[in-house]
This record gives C-alpha cells, structure tokens and sequence, in this order.
C-alpha cells in the first residue's frame, strides 16, 4: 500500500492521459472488429441454409417463371440463363471451378444484385429497399417505442408502489400479454377499434387517396410525409400505426415491464436510495437518477432481446394487417414459389437480426463497465 | 420398569426436537412451488385443460362438430340471441340458451364443440413437438458439452445458425419444404399422422407445422442442455466416477445427464407455450392443419374474414383458448423455475 506510487501522478500529464484514452478506444474498437468477424461463420452457415432450403423447396423454378404451358427448351433457356445448371458448390469438371449455383447467389447477394421476382417482374433490390423495408422498419421502430415508453413506465411505477392494486392489476396485464397471441389480439383490436368503433382503418399503410397523391422518399411514411412538407400524409400513416404497432408492442411491452419491475425493485432495496432520500431528494429525483438508471441494464438487455423478436412478430402482424413489408412479401413469396424473394428476404431478415444481435451484445459491453472486452 | 422406560421416551422427544425431518431438494422444490401463487394457477389451468381435452373427444365426436347447419350460419352465441330468434333457429331440437354457447361458424357448426375438439389437438401438438426438441436437442448439447473440440463447434455453429433466424420466419420456411412429398421431414410426418391415437388428431401439414416447430426448438435445448453440462462436467464427483474407471456411456446418461436435468424440465413447460402458439400461427398463415380440423389455428384463418364483417364470436372464442393454454404453461413453467432453481429469478 506505502510503496505505490499514487495514480493520480500517472495520469496528471497531457500525453499520459491522451495515451490512456486511446488505449481504451483501441480496446473498444478491437473488441467491435472481433464481434463482427465472429457473425461471419454464422453468416456462411444462414447463406448455406437458404440456398439449400431453396433448393427443397417442391416445384421446379423454370415452370413457375414461365408457365406450365413452356416448352423444354425454353426451361432449359432459363435455368441457363439464371445458371440454375450448374453444380451445386463446385465445378470439378472443367471450366471455372467457383463458377456454380453457390458461389454465383453469395456474389449476387454480396453486390446487391437480387434478381427479380418471378410474380410482378420488378427488381428485387428496389421492392425491398424501398418499399417492403421501411415499411417493417417503420412498423418495428413505432412497436419498439411504445414497448419501451409504456414498459418502462408501468415497471417503474408498479416497483415504486409496491403491493398496491396498481402494481397488481399492471403485473397481471403483463402476465396476461406475454401469453396474448398477436395475430389474435390483432383481429380483435381490428374488430373494436375498426368495425365497431371505426376509429382506425383497418389496414393498409395509408388511405387510398393519400397514396394516389403522394411520392414517398425513403419509404418511411411518417418521414416522409414531414420531409415533403405533407403533414396530413404523416397524420394519416400515424393513424394507420396505431393498431399494427400496438399489437405488435403487446409482449415486449410485458416483458420489458416485468423486467423493470423486478430490478428496480433489487436497485430501490440498496443503501443508496436511502441515502439519497435521507439527504432531502425530491421523490422523483430519487427514483429516476438514483434508481431507474442503475435498474437499466438489464433492461437494456432485455430490450435488445426483444428487438430481434420484433422482426419475428412483426411476420403475423403484417399478415394481421396487411402491412405491405418484408412479412408478408415473404408469405406471398412461399405461397406463389417466388424463388429469388424468398431467397433474398428470408437472407435479409437474418442478416438484420444477427446485425442487430450483435450491435445489442457490444452496447451491454460498452454501457456495463463490468464486462470486460476481451 | 418405568425407570428403563423413561430415559429412551425422554432421548426419543428429544431427538424429535433437536433434528428435523430430512429435506431433500425435491422435497424443498415442491414446499416452494406450493408457496407460490403463479405454480398453483398454472398447474390449476393446466390440468383444467389436460381434463377437457381428456373429455371432450369422449363427449363430442368429430362429426358432430362438422356438422352443418347452413340455414344457422354465422349466429351469435345463443346466450347472447333473443328468445323469437331462438325460436326461429330451432328445427329438429328446441334451442335454449346454452344450446350453441359460443355462436356457429360460415356453414353453421358449432363453435363450442370445435374450440372444445382442438383442446386435445394443441396440447397433442404441444407434448410431441416439445418431445421431439427435447430428445434431439438434448442429445446435441449433451454431446457438445461433453466431448468438447470439433464436435462442440459444429454443434455450437449450427445451434447459431439457427437461433439467426426469426423463429416464426424459420418455421414457415421449413414448412414450405415439407409440403415435399419427396421431402423427409414429410415422410417423418405422415408417419407420425398414421400413428395410432395420433392418427385421430392430426392431418399430414399438421404433422408438417408441428415438425418445423419442433425442429426450430431444438436449439434451445441444446444451449440449455450443453450449458448444464458444462457445469457440471467438472464437479469432483465426475472426476471421481471417471477415475473409478466408469464407461464415457454410462458416465454421460448416469451422471451427466440426470443432474442436467432441472433447466431441462422447466424449458419444456416454457416450450410447451411457445409451440402451441408457433402452430396456432402457422396455422393462421394457412400453413398449418386444414380446414375440417379443429384446430384453433386454422379456426382462427377462417375467421379473420368475418371479423369485418362484424361476427366477433368467430374469431373470439378460439383465441381465448390459444390464450389461456399458454398462459397456464408460462404460469406453471416460471412456477417450476422458481421452486427448482431458487437462484435464477426471472
């Protein structure tokens, strides 16, 4: 203890502490770099299982392309043409030996060359990017926020009054909501709040006649509306939110609740909340600067959790609502054995999700200090 | 007499008071899943639901849950009917009150007795799925975690490659392969629809639905089982089984496997949940069981068109069950984690 020598001289100078700091952001960087080397396995192996399970899937591509009524010449045309002739993984027989079915799709996908679909004959990459995309994007986003903002909330509240009906009654919802079928839940709120109540249409992203008149941007209507100085587009694409996102938001609602509930609860037990009412905090000072943000990590994780679980509902929800976007794009895809969209959606889907898994692991990483980068 | 007596009567209340009844782990397990109010509800919705779905194919008969009644269709449940309109739907018998308690369906069958008749269908479809997972799943992680290396990875990166995907988004696309006839997971199914009982619950894609469920569960168990493993490979007993010359088979299934077991077992009721919903789902998507099934699923894909229209009871009444199986699984699954695994709370 006598012997050390006190840190306060190491770091006192200007180039000691400027070292330090860059060491750090090496190490961050570096660990960042690792995780995203370490998904690349896990890539190959989804590319893998979506070309081999396109491959089982019943029907022959040339027939559904061009009808039952095609020649065999004209199929045979076509899978040369999409070089559906060739071997499966590698060519040993002359030629060029990486010139084959697998390596063609991972070179394809890589460049952003999807294909076109077989049903509307239109450029994948352009349906996807910026129609199907920003729709489940903006269904997601708009879930993901009322999940949080009402989850937390009702967590919060439910742990500060403890044992009260409040508490009781909000547990039970949760409890309740995380077993809620939502392509259920969503007929039903279709049934009240559209048939009954007609507060809400239906389906759809935006009114007919908003869609007539308007040339959307990103794809993200809400945005778009407000970047084109259209606010009643951006009313009425809020309007038509509501109930998808409200389903959809329904269990990650009740297990980021639940989840608030039971660490703040732990984190409002420790000394230091007494120590901050003792010395004369307001009651929500107490709660929000001294609880709430020590409560959050496992929350964030939780809501990290439940954004890849997102992606996954929002494939009922959409269908629920007819919500234009990569869930329901897929299911007609499958239905009517479009190939190259089941392909390139069912790859861009867990391209996302392992993304965004990563992304949420590294933030636990840099929000709690106690997990080493290593 | 008395005097011999004494002594061994005083030691024997002695005993009594100084040392309590033994308490093995099991028996703790079970002191704490009484004490807790969310087992006793779980486990009451459970069984409630095992009873009717027990009973009701005993009671109702398919036919007569597929009878139709064209004149009746699409009726409100009869508590809800005036007496003239009661009168009016009358034919062959008297219509009371009770006598369609959950309303008829586009060609007049019965609602109450088909959300009835998919009770033994779901949780049928729930026990085989989650069986199936479990038994592959298990064996994958048990050998990942035990022997480690080459084989721990393959395991592990497979295991990955499959929790990439959406679980819901995995399951339509493995279900799309199985409508194959060629296919292996359909051949697996129409072996498991032609088995005896099972033969009267399940049609082929239902079969088909409940396969990809199942195999998109399996990574579960495996993370779950190669875990437990892990933790408990080390332990001295192990070491000591090992060193007493006990065979890699008999070492993995007698002492591995039974103390791996508790996290098993509590994700099998969680799993239970989650197939019943996967199913349900796909069969909303009309991926699932066909039409004339009972099943709560494709009931409810029937239903969507007439929820606008106005005939809420359609689409009601099979979601309250799908509702109410899983929270009776999710109730008794957390009821379970807390009695066996006191030191993991959810």
């Amino acid at each position: 203890m006598v012997g050390e020598t006190p840190r306060s001289t190491r770091s006192q100078s200007y180039l000691g502490r400027l070292y330090g700091a860059l060491l750090v952001l090496g190490r961050v960087l570096a660990y960042i770099l690792r995780r995203f080397i370490a998904i690349i396995p896990v890539l190959l192996g989804i590319s893998l299982l979506v070309f081999l399970l396109l491959r089982t899937i019943p029907g022959d591509f040339a027939i559904v392309a061009l009808g039952e009524r095609s020649t065999p010449e004209q199929r045979a045309a076509l899978r040369h043409q999409y070089k559906l002739d060739r071997p499966w993984f590698i060519d040993l027989e002359g030629g060029n030996i990486f010139d084959t079915q697998y390596v063609n799709f991972i070179a394809n996908f890589v460049q952003g060359d999807f294909g076109e679909s077989l049903k509307t004959k239109r450029a994948i990459s352009t349906e996807l990017l910026k129609e199907r995309f920003p729709a489940t994007l903006e269904l997601s986003f708009f879930a993901l926020l009322i999940a949080v903002g009402v989850g937390v909330t009702t967590g919060v509240l439910a742990a500060t009054r403890r044992g009260s009906w409040l508490d009781a009654g909000s547990m039970l919802l949760a409890l309740i909501g995380v077993s809620i079928p939502i392509f259920w839940l969503g007929l039903m709120m279709q049934y009240l709040f559209g048939v009954k109540l007609h507060w809400f249409d239906l389906s759809q992203r935006l009114s007919n006649e908003m869609l007539r008149s308007f040339e959307p941007i990103t794809g993200v209507y809400t945005l778009d509306g407000i970047l084109r100085g259209r606010l009643d587009v951006t009313w009425d694409a809020i309007k038509h939110l509501v109930m998808p996102s409200i389903a959809l938001a329904t269990v990650p609602m009740a297990v980021i609740a639940r989840m608030t509930r039971s660490a703040m609860l732990e984190v409002l037990s420790q000394d230091f909340i007494r120590t901050a009412r003792s010395k004369g905090l307001t009651e929500s000072t107490t709660i929000v600067r001294h609880g709430l943000r020590n409560a959050l990590i496992p929350v964030i994780t939780v809501i990290g959790l439940q954004m890849g679980l997102l992606l996954g509902g929002a494939v009922l929800t959409e269908s629920v609502f007819s919500w234009p976007g990569i869930g329901t794009w897929l299911l007609e895809g499958i239905k009517s054995r479009d190939y190259p969209v089941v392909q390139t959606g069912v790859m861009f889907v867990a391209l996302v999700f392992v993304v965004i898994n990563t992304l949420v692991d590294i933030s636990y990483a840099l929000f709690d200090p106690r997990i080493q980068h290593r | 007499m008395t005097t011999t007596a004494q002594p061994k009567a005083d030691k024997a209340a002695a005993s009594e008071e100084f040392t309590r009844k033994p308490r093995s782990l099991w028996t703790d397990a079970r002191r704490r899943f009484w004490a807790s109010t969310v087992a006793r509800i779980g486990l009451a919705i459970t069984l409630f639901l095992v009873a009717v779905a027990v009973i009701s194919p005993i009671l109702i008969s398919e036919k007569s849950a597929n009878e139709r009644d064209t004149r009746n269709k699409l009726l409100p449940p009869s508590w809800l009917m005036s007496a003239e309109q009661r009168a009016e739907a009358s034919r062959e018998v008297e219509w009371g009150p009770l006598t369609r308690p959950f309303g008829t369906d586009q060609i007049g069958r019965d609602l109450f007795r088909r959300v009835l008749l998919g009770a033994p269908i779901s949780l049928t479809v729930g026990v085989v799925a989650v069986l199936l997972a479990v038994v592959f799943g298990s064996l994958m992680g048990l050998f990942a975690g035990f022997f480690g290396g080459v084989i721990d990875a393959v395991l592990m990166w497979l295991t990955n490659i499959m929790l990439a995907f959406p679980s819901i988004l995995l399951a339509i696309a493995l279900t799309a392969i199985s409508n194959n006839p060629e296919s292996f997971s359909y051949k697996l199914g129409d072996f498991i629809s032609s088995l005896p009982v099972l033969r009267t619950l399940f049609d082929a894609p239902l079969a088909n639905a409940m396969i990809a469920v199942a195999v998109v569960e399996i990574p579960i168990f495996a993370r779950i089982a190669r875990a437990a493993v892990l933790s408990v490979r080390n332990q001295e007993y192990i070491t000591a089984a090992n060193a007493l010359g006990v065979p890699q088979r008999r070492l993995l299934f007698r002492h591995v496997l039974p103390n791996s077991l508790t996290p098993i077992l509590v994700q099998m009721t969680l799993s239970m949940a989650s197939a019943i919903t996967s199913v349900a789902a796909l069969g909303f998507l009309g991926l699932g069981a066909k039409p004339p099934k009972p099943e709560w699923g494709s009931m409810l894909s029937d239903a969507r068109n007439y929820v606008v229209t106005g005939q809420w009871w359609y689409a009601l009444f099979p979601g309250i069950a799908i509702m109410l199986t899983v929270l009776g699984f999710n109730l008794l699954g957390d009821g379970l984690r807390d009695a066996l695994d006191p030191k993991v709370k959810a």
